[in-house]
């Protein structure tokens, strides 16, 4: 993809790419991150944690740890004065565990000291003695009954069937599968971080915070805190990415509560292991389909069943399985089908959001089970993905009709006429880092296999089940420069950039001054679920519309034009019908314009008990191929080439969509070949970068990028979010490709050297 | 807490004191909460990441796996020391305006990671880039603009730019 300017684009509007105003403060080191704060005077907070994953707390006592010099204050499940347990849907996880832990590093109490180290040995000294029981960590024991209840919710989380058309069709061609897809890390780089600074008298507290949505985060903390919202003020810390594991409570109320007690400013910062345990992952899941298809190839009718760990708490596990079981068709025309899903609760790591939420688990199971199709029927990947795929009108198995832009044929075909890599099996010559393996010269070039293979998906934006993440944004010019405030928060994702473009593109601006991303104005819902530049994008642009609409009557008024003609060319306001042309800076001279903005979606419903619903906002589609080279005897694996087309409505900043596709690419990448939380018995053994291995620049292929642009009627901006979709069907491609190069069956994600070579 | 040592750091062109301090801080730590730098970053405290990465006596380290009090006596430069506030070198610049910077918080080590492998390697392959950069990890970007901006600084200097 050119990332050039367009000719017709003005620089730093819509269309363009100009440099992020937090660029160069990052390149610089002089960007603050969450972990950068402090205050004078500010301790140290650190957490105690179960190193059991299924235990009964018999006794705890903090009194050494008070021997030790330095220590300030040691809190308990009995110290937290308000709701004693929060959670994103479900308000099921404990502030601190009081009579049980459920999982391995569930937190039990923890300490404000003078230095990480004292706060390290305030822990060491803290007595837990615990009972300790069998943990129930195979899901389909949470599903059969065979396990007590673990957790007084029980331990099905949700079950959802769809039930779809012709339950007793069989077709002329039957494939099955079953597919399983490990444990994966968000691991982003920021290790979760924290100031928190109490008003005088304990009245309220202010928390600087790295986290994905302000203002939920202040929900849950001032309910555990027993404090009005109001006196409960959030500001984003920078955030050092999030992909999902910041959208639940992690050291928040911990911090807060220390900084009440202490009457002083408590600094938490999570260490790497800590953070492994401390937040939610991507759950694993098991997946078995069976596919119907007419000799021909035409998909009729999918068979699934689909389980879910959720691990000890519920977080966002009811959404997550919504997603997974209403993208089990994939991107393609199906009629018929019977789905049975189920999130369960486990003794492993507690499981949430996780970049592609839902849809990564049943993609890599559908993707499988069209391969198998193809093979079946005798039509190659790209044949069958083409004879079946959706189109704007159809309808899902959900009875939901797809009414936004779906360009699946559109996206397949623009990756099939991508180049192939011009490098050669096993890498040029004199590269041997081009080889499976790299450096090491392990891999014998002759014994390198090639293959290639498909991924193609549907993902939705925005949240579902008739939940209205509204986004709020506010505009104010004066002298010709605007300012915007929200709440959205800025991961790492642009958005900050993007209000910019909004803002000049709609006022004729060039100065935008962003304001401190903070609870002091209404909710713009999380940074999740590719909704930001939807929902945030949105409510920029209605609030800077508003303003403009004001800046037009004063406009109008002054030179006795109806405001109906102005219109904004460049950075002049011009009446269209006349002569007028003047500086936006001009016009608004002397005067001030302030406006405010909600962004809702469109209504959703709940699914009823057959899965029958309109339960999701919009969709977007996305095709990817992948090129490998595989050495079948040593289980090697090197990904040469990732080609993508990807819808995404309308491109803002390509540099940004760029930049979300490469990265999301890395993460698929990721999945399919190196990344897993390793949990046995409940307790996880890699929790370390070391061990936790994750694609560096040598593991990333080149990435050849083609935007299907069809801005999209329903959206704002005419953009579709473009952070999901890139994780999804990479994964099943990489994996298709290596199923290619070896012919192994490969059922299972992240694929192991051992799956090749030793099947 | 006992073991404290007052000792000097020579950090990117000055002599810092640092006092107070445990013995077992790393340099990471020391650069950060006692020097105040806070450009350098942990990620992951065992050398993994790159992000805590600092030239010591022009060697790119992790700071994360250096004693501060080992490194008296030798020439320390952080993210800080490459350029001023507000003047950003060429590799900076590039990040930033080549999408290279999305979180940011690997951004720093780095950009340390591509100055020292400039000052060795002027012209680089793409594969020279992928081996020198491969012990940063960055999860936001999937590293296409960084090889990107790596490249452009160096076409830059090829120029005389």
């Amino acid at each position: 993809m050119s990332t050039a300017t367009r000719e017709s684009v003005l620089s730093g509007r819509l269309g363009d790419s100009p440099i992020r105003p937090d660029g160069i403060a990052k390149a610089q080191g002089s960007f603050a991150f969450s972990g950068d704060l402090s205050a004078d005077g500010a301790l140290w907070g650190a957490t105690l944690r179960s190193p059991h994953a299924s235990a009964r707390i018999v006794r705890i006592d903090v009194s050494p740890a008070w021997q030790i010099d330095g220590v300030t204050a040691i809190v308990t499940a009995d110290d937290v004065p308000g709701k004693p347990t929060y959670g994103l849907i479900s308000s099921d996880q404990p502030v601190f565990a009081a009579d049980v832990v459920r999982y391995t590093g569930e937190p039990i109490a923890a300490v404000a000291a003078d230095h990480p180290e004292t706060c390290r040995r305030a822990l060491e000294a803290i007595v837990v003695e615990y009972e300790v029981l069998a943990p129930l960590t195979e899901p389909e024991r949470a599903i059969d009954g065979s396990h007590p209840p673990i957790h007084p919710d029980g331990n099905v989380i949700r079950h959802q069937r769809i039930i779809a058309g012709d339950q007793s069709l069989v077709g002329d061609v039957v494939v099955e599968g079953t597919y399983e897809l490990g444990m994966q890390d968000q691991a982003f780089l920021g290790l979760e971080a924290a100031l928190a600074l109490p008003d005088p008298g304990g009245a309220g507290i202010e928390l600087f915070v790295a986290t994905q949505w302000l203002h939920e985060d202040r929900k849950q903390i001032a309910a555990c805190l027993d404090l009005a919202p109001d006196k409960v003020r959030l500001t984003l810390g920078g955030v050092g990415g999030s992909f999902g594991a910041r959208e639940d409570i992690s050291l928040q109320v911990h911090a807060c509560l220390l900084a009440l007690r202490t009457g002083r400013p408590v600094r938490m910062a999570y260490s790497r292991e800590e953070s492994f345990l401390g937040h939610v992952h991507r759950h694993p899941a098991k997946v078995w389909m069976r596919h119907h298809a007419t000799a021909g190839g035409v998909l009729q009718r999918i068979e699934v069943r689909l389980v879910l760990d959720g691990g000890a708490y519920a977080s966002t596990s009811s959404a997550v399985l919504l997603n997974a079981v209403t993208h089990t068709q994939g991107p393609y025309k199906c009629a018929n089908a019977t789905v049975d899903g189920y999130a369960v609760r486990t003794n492993n790591l507690p499981c949430g959001a996780m970049r592609g939420f839902g849809v990564v688990q049943a993609c890599f199971a559908h993707e499988g089970q069209i391969d198998k199709l193809a093979v079946a029927c005798g039509l190659d990947p790209v044949e069958i993905r083409l004879l079946n795929a959706m189109e704007t009108g159809d309808s899902l198995i959900t009875g939901q009709v797809i009414e936004n832009v779906a360009p699946v044929a559109e996206c397949i075909r623009a990756v099939a006429s991508l180049p192939l890599p011009d490098v050669p099996v096993g890498g040029r010559d004199g590269e041997p880092m081009q080889r499976p393996g790299g450096a090491g010269l392990t891999a014998d070039p002759s014994h390198i296999r090639r293959g290639i293979g498909w991924g193609v998906a549907i993902k939705n934006l925005m949240y579902s089940e008739g939940f209205d993440d509204y986004s709020t944004a506010r505009c104010r010019l004066v002298d010709g420069v605007a300012s915007l405030k929200f709440a959205t928060c800025e991961v790492g994702q642009g958005f900050v950039v993007l209000a910019q473009q909004i803002a000049r593109s709609v006022l004729g601006v060039d100065d935008v001054v962003l304001e401190p991303i903070d609870t002091s104005i209404g909710s713009a819902g999380s940074t999740s679920a590719t909704r930001q530049t939807w929902m945030s994008g949105g409510a920029v642009d209605g609030a800077c519309r508003l303003v403009r609409e004001r800046l037009f009557e004063h406009v109008g008024a002054r030179y006795d034009i109806d405001p109906v003609s102005l219109a904004i060319d460049g950075r002049d306001v011009v009446d269209t019908t006349g002569t007028l042309r003047i500086s936006v800076t001009e016009a608004c001279a002397g005067a001030e314009f302030e406006e405010t903005f909600e962004h809702h979606h469109r209504p959703t419903e709940d699914l009823d008990e057959n899965g029958q619903g309109n339960c999701h906002t919009a969709f977007a589609f996305v095709a990817h191929r992948a090129v490998v080279d595989v050495d079948p005897e040593l289980g090697l694996v090197k990904v040469v080439q990732v080609a993508t087309a990807q819808d995404v409505g309308r491109a803002l900043n390509p540099l940004s969509v760029m930049g979300q596709i490469e990265g999301g690419i890395a993460q698929g990448l990721g999945l399919a070949v190196m990344e897993e939380i390793i949990v046995t018995d409940g307790l996880v053994r890699n929790a370390s970068f070391t061990d936790y291995l994750l694609p560096t620049m040598l593991d990333m292929p080149h990435v050849v990028v083609t935007l299907i642009e069809h801005p999209d009627p329903m959206a704002p901006l005419g953009a579709k979010g473009v952070g999901e979709p890139p994780t999804i069907s990479s994964t099943p491609a990489i994996v298709a490709a290596i199923r290619d190069a070896t012919g192994r069956d490969l059922s299972r994600v992240p694929v192991r050297p051992s799956d090749i070579c030793l099947p | 807490m006992g073991e404290n040592e007052i000792y000097e750091l020579h950090v990117n062109g000055s002599l810092r004191e640092v006092r107070d301090a445990w013995i077992g801080e790393s340099l990471l730590y020391v650069l950060r909460e006692r020097l105040g730098l806070l450009g350098s970053k942990g990620a992951c405290e065992q050398g993994e990441c790159g992000s805590c990465s600092v030239l010591v006596d022009d060697e790119l380290v992790c700071s994360c796996l250096v004693l501060a009090a080992s490194a008296v006596g030798q020439a320390i430069v952080t993210i800080e020391g490459i350029a001023p506030a507000g003047s950003p070198s060429d590799v900076q610049q590039a990040f930033a305006e080549y999408g290279a910077v999305q979180c940011g918080f690997c951004t720093p080590g780095l950009i340390m990671a591509t100055h020292a492998l400039l000052e060795r390697t002027p012209q680089p392959t793409d594969t020279e880039i992928r081996e020198a950069l491969s012990g940063n990890i960055c999860r936001c970007t999937g590293y296409g603009r960084i090889i990107d901006a790596v490249q452009q600084v160096a076409v830059s200097r090829a120029d005389g730019r």
